[in-house]
């Protein structure tokens, strides 16, 4: 990598990781063409790329849980270990994946050292007895060297998203290695956590250890990275230090063409056209308006005190909130996935029952959940069956239902979000993320909803997937008249609002009522600063 | 169903002291009886490597995690099993020129079809990624009641003498009132299945042997053993009735609203339930259905002895024929995974191996090892055939 960035002493010294002319094919699908990247001492390399581009695949090789079709890696100068040899491994590389590999049961010290205790002197080694006292101290150490803190004889079960990170990132440096994969980190991080993590970051970085930052936030990749790396279509476009490339390029290269006015910061989602710019003018007689009245949740992490809101139907509302704001929770409690301890939601003119999806969907409420992994899509079905299957009982005759029919309503649904599959019938957990969540989409849509709940309907979504599920939310909404409440902490997602409520600490803080919401005002009042 | 290694060995503990009480229990009354009895204890002893090939089966036991796998790869999946019981067929026809004349091949079909029957319901239960254990007991105690209803004092009853239809009417209820109270306490009651199932077998179990004393009825009316006994021409009923059930069964979950809810909640159960199904409704419905399937499969085997024993079902120990007969046919224990093909061949291919070995005079001594083996190397064989191990 002939690399100006790179000052010419570590040019000279073997990359910390590189993998060369990496090869891996899924049967028909050619995951990976011959990649090859490498990382360096004290070096953050970001690699981007759209859903489908081959990143997971290059990471699981990297970390030594896929072997690559031809190709190799190497760590200083050395090949990789064997595929089983997962210690060596983990001597060598260690990735931290957007979904925790902490055991929760255990404690923070016990998930540092899990699998390599230090064992008790004084006994045979192969007796295994875990010296516990020497565990916790070398955990604590460790934090403190580091500046961690997280108490070692804390249960992970009790740490948040962002602390278990620490135990993994700590597990890492636990085992020796000076190399790191983080798997887009911030997925699940609330933006406190994202400044601390890149804090953390910088000071792993400047100790010398090698990085590789996997995100979908270019933003993010510009902030914290010193090279990025693009993959698109299983083939490395384009390998540069950060200062050379600007985000446009990056979109350009991930793309693969050149898009106009597609920067990452403001996808085309159509802005709102004039005449329906206001939250008074889309209020449609007849349509039905959601009414919720003093909706109140007890449960620590998810609570909200008597919150009230109105959406006229038609009316597109966004929520907004820090986690734990209860801006999720709300719009779970609408779309009938949690029931709340008090307070009533009315739609129409039916009062819905608490936590009751079922009854939701009756009324006219279709459901985008926030994890698509885990109530999003059945894995094993087909993604016409996993479409059709909020309207089975509309379909079915006599309670039969054909494939054939099934097929024929998810088709147009599949065509519209430019479902990428091998026929609708393949199992959508073969699919990739983004194509996941089209699944997850066209499944709340097929019901024809008269209000739409959506819960961050683009995260981990690549940008042009990411603009057409916005763009067809916003088109659905106009043509039918479909109200929609989206929780996001997304700008780009909640573009296309007509307004957006702000939740601090399970209240509504403020209101945003002219769009274009003004980012930097949104993001202070999601932190409960500015005017109420 | 997330409880990996502890329930397995659990389950492999206790089997054997268990089974053996039920059986030292009983009374040895009739000639029949006894026949009966030594059969059953038996096979009640041939379980307990099923029980482990059960258990080996749902470690390594998900179906093949084919990225790309077509229809017909599928198709060619669901079949995996028609080779293994093509070679036994063969096999079994050179070592025995009797293995495949008429009389055996129906005496095959009167064998299976009461496991048949109860297969499916286990089927169903574990694609809904649930498990009932007490299916062998509702096997056993919905015939009991029944019979016991139906025969007179001296046959071991208790001398209501009822219409026999009443008496099938009552074993059905029998099967509904299990499968509901089983459905409520581990859906809305969220108790552990398996332990739920486990408490209930011992409590039917128990029930079974209570009523009659350890007793067999038997001189059971016409009507009643029908279904397990009657032939059309030389095919038996109960195998008509079985095949009937499978293809009812393998069609509802194809193409029926409820069949397909199944799979979806046992593939993702929270995904089923944001899509708006009623997640706990079908769980509880598939519950009853299993154990009225159950008691339906007791009721072929009670015509076909011509009484109901008390170890009929849990003394035993069918259930874990049961579980290697969908496992091996390719029901996933871990839910959502697995159809009506698949369970139907692990049925005929047990049938078949029990057969087989029957013809053969296979050592009394040896019978459960032989057993054993033929039924791991009948999962290797399905998963070898059936595409690569998962790596999940």
């Amino acid at each position: 990598m002939s690399n100006p960035d790179v000052p010419a002493a570590l040019a000279t010294i073997p990359p910390m990781a590189s993998a060369a002319g990496i090869h891996k094919r899924f049967g028909s699908t050619h995951a990976l063409r011959g990649v090859g990247l490498n990382l360096y001492h004290g070096r953050c390399l970001g690699l981007v790329g759209r859903n489908g581009a081959g990143k997971s695949t290059l990471v699981s090789i990297l970390s030594g849980i896929t072997a690559p079709d031809e190709g190799e890696v190497r760590f200083d100068g050395q090949p990789a270990p064997s595929l089983g040899d997962i210690a060596a491994w983990r001597g060598r590389i260690a990735t931290v994946f957007q979904h925790s590999m902490v055991v929760a049961d255990l404690t923070v010290a016990e998930n540092v050292f899990l699998g390599r205790q230090p064992r008790r002197r004084g006994v045979p080694r192969s007796f295994g007895v875990v010296d516990w006292r020497q565990m916790r101290e070398q955990a604590r150490k460790i934090m403190t060297d580091w500046g961690f803190d997280v108490s070692a004889d804390a249960p992970c079960a009790s740490l948040t998203v962002e602390q278990r990170q620490v135990v993994e990132i700590t597990r890492a440096l636990a085992a020796g290695t000076r190399c790191l994969l983080l798997d887009e980190p911030t997925a699940a991080l609330e933006r406190g956590a994202v400044l601390r993590l890149f804090e953390r970051i910088r000071q792993l970085r400047e100790a010398g250890v090698a990085i590789m930052y996997i995100s979908h936030h270019l933003e993010e990749v510009f902030e914290i990275c010193t090279d990025v790396a693009v993959l698109r279509d299983g083939e490395l476009v384009l390998t540069a230090p950060i200062t050379q490339v600007t985000k446009d390029g990056l979109v350009t290269a991930m793309v693969g063409e050149k898009k106009k006015d597609h920067s990452p910061e403001r996808p085309v989602v159509s802005a709102p056209a004039p005449q329906l710019a206001t939250a008074e003018s889309r209020g449609q007689p007849g349509a039905a308006d959601l009414v919720v009245s003093s909706v109140t949740v007890a449960a620590t992490g998810v609570h909200l005190s008597g919150v009230s809101l109105t959406v006229r139907g038609g009316e597109r509302v966004g929520l907004t909130g820090l986690r734990g704001s209860g801006a999720t929770t709300l719009a779970r409690i609408v779309a009938g996935a949690a029931a709340a301890d008090a307070g009533e939601v009315r739609f129409g003119d039916r009062v819905l029952a608490a936590g009751d999806r079922a009854a939701a969907l009756r009324a006219g409420i279709g459901y985008i959940p926030e994890d698509r992994q885990a109530d999003g899509f059945v894995p094993l079905l087909g993604a016409a069956e996993n479409i059709a299957m909020t309207i089975t009982d509309r379909i079915a005759r006599a309670g039969f239902v054909s494939p054939k029919r099934r097929e024929e309503r998810a088709t147009p649904l599949a065509r519209r979000l430019s479902l990428v599959s091998a026929g609708l019938g393949q199992p959508v957990r073969e699919l990739s993320g983004g194509n996941q969540q089209k699944v997850t989409v066209a499944r709340a849509l097929a019901s024809d909803p008269a209000l739409i709940v959506a819960i961050t309907p683009t995260r981990g979504v690549d940008v042009a997937s990411k603009e057409l599920l916005l763009a067809e939310l916003d088109r659905v909404t106009r043509q039918t008249g479909a109200s929609l409440l989206l929780a996001s902490d997304e700008l780009d997602d909640l573009a296309i609002c007509d307004r957006v409520l702000v939740l601090v600490r399970g209240e509504i803080f403020t209101e945003f009522t002219e769009p274009p919401f003004d980012r930097e005002a949104l993001i202070a009042a999601t932190e409960g600063l500015g005017e109420k | 169903m997330s409880e990996p290694e502890s329930r397995g060995a659990a389950r492999m503990e206790n089997p054997s002291e268990l089974k053996g009480r039920g059986a030292a229990w009983t009374e040895e009354r009739s000639d029949e009886g006894r026949r009966r009895r030594r059969a059953s204890r038996r096979r009640a002893e041939n379980t307990a490597p099923w029980r482990r090939a059960a258990i080996r089966a749902r470690e390594g036991g998900r179906g093949p995690g084919g990225e790309r796998a077509s229809r017909a790869v599928s198709w060619l999946r669901e079949a995996a099993l028609l080779p293994v019981l093509a070679v036994l067929i063969v096999v079994g026809a050179l070592l025995n020129s009797h293995f495949l004349t008429v009389s055996n091949i129906t005496g095959i079909g009167q064998q299976i079809s009461a496991l048949g029957v109860v297969v499916v319901g286990e089927s169903l239960i574990l694609l809904i990624g649930g498990m009932d254990l007490s299916l062998e007991a509702t096997y056993g105690l919905a015939p009991m009641v029944a019979a016991w209803l139906l025969v007179p004092v001296a046959a071991f009853g208790d001398g209501l003498l009822l219409n026999p239809f009443l008496g099938i009417g009552i074993l059905l209820a029998v099967g509904v009132a299990v499968g509901f109270v089983n459905g409520l306490l581990i859906v809305k009651g969220r108790l552990n299945g398996f332990i739920v199932t486990l408490g209930m077998t011992i409590l039917l179990a128990g029930i079974q042997d209570g009523i009659v004393k350890g007793q067999s009825p038997f001189n059971l009316p016409s009507a009643f053993s029908y279904l397990g006994a009657a032939n059309i021409g030389a095919v038996p009923v109960s195998l008509i009735v079985a095949a009937l059930i499978f293809i009812a069964a393998g069609l509802f979950l194809r193409y029926h609203r409820a069949g397909r809810a199944i799979y979806a909640i046992g593939g993702n159960r929270e995904a089923a339930r944001a899509a708006g199904i009623k997640v706990d409704r079908v769980r509880i419905g598939v519950y009853v259905t299993g154990s009225v399937l159950a008691a339906i499969g007791g009721l072929m085997e009670a015509g076909r002895v011509s009484s109901v024993t008390s170890s009929q079902g849990y003394g035993e120990g069918i259930i874990f024929a049961v579980f290697a007969a969908a496992v091996i046919g390719g029901v996933s224990l871990q839910g959502g995974r697995g159809n009506m093909v698949g369970a139907a061949s692990g049925v005929v291919l047990l049938g078949v191996v029990q057969n087989i070995l029957d013809l053969e005079n296979a050592p009394n001594y040896w019978i459960d090892a032989i057993d054993g083996a033929v039924i791991l190397l009948a999962l290797i064989l399905a998963r070898v055939i059936g595409g690569e191990a998962s790596a999940e």
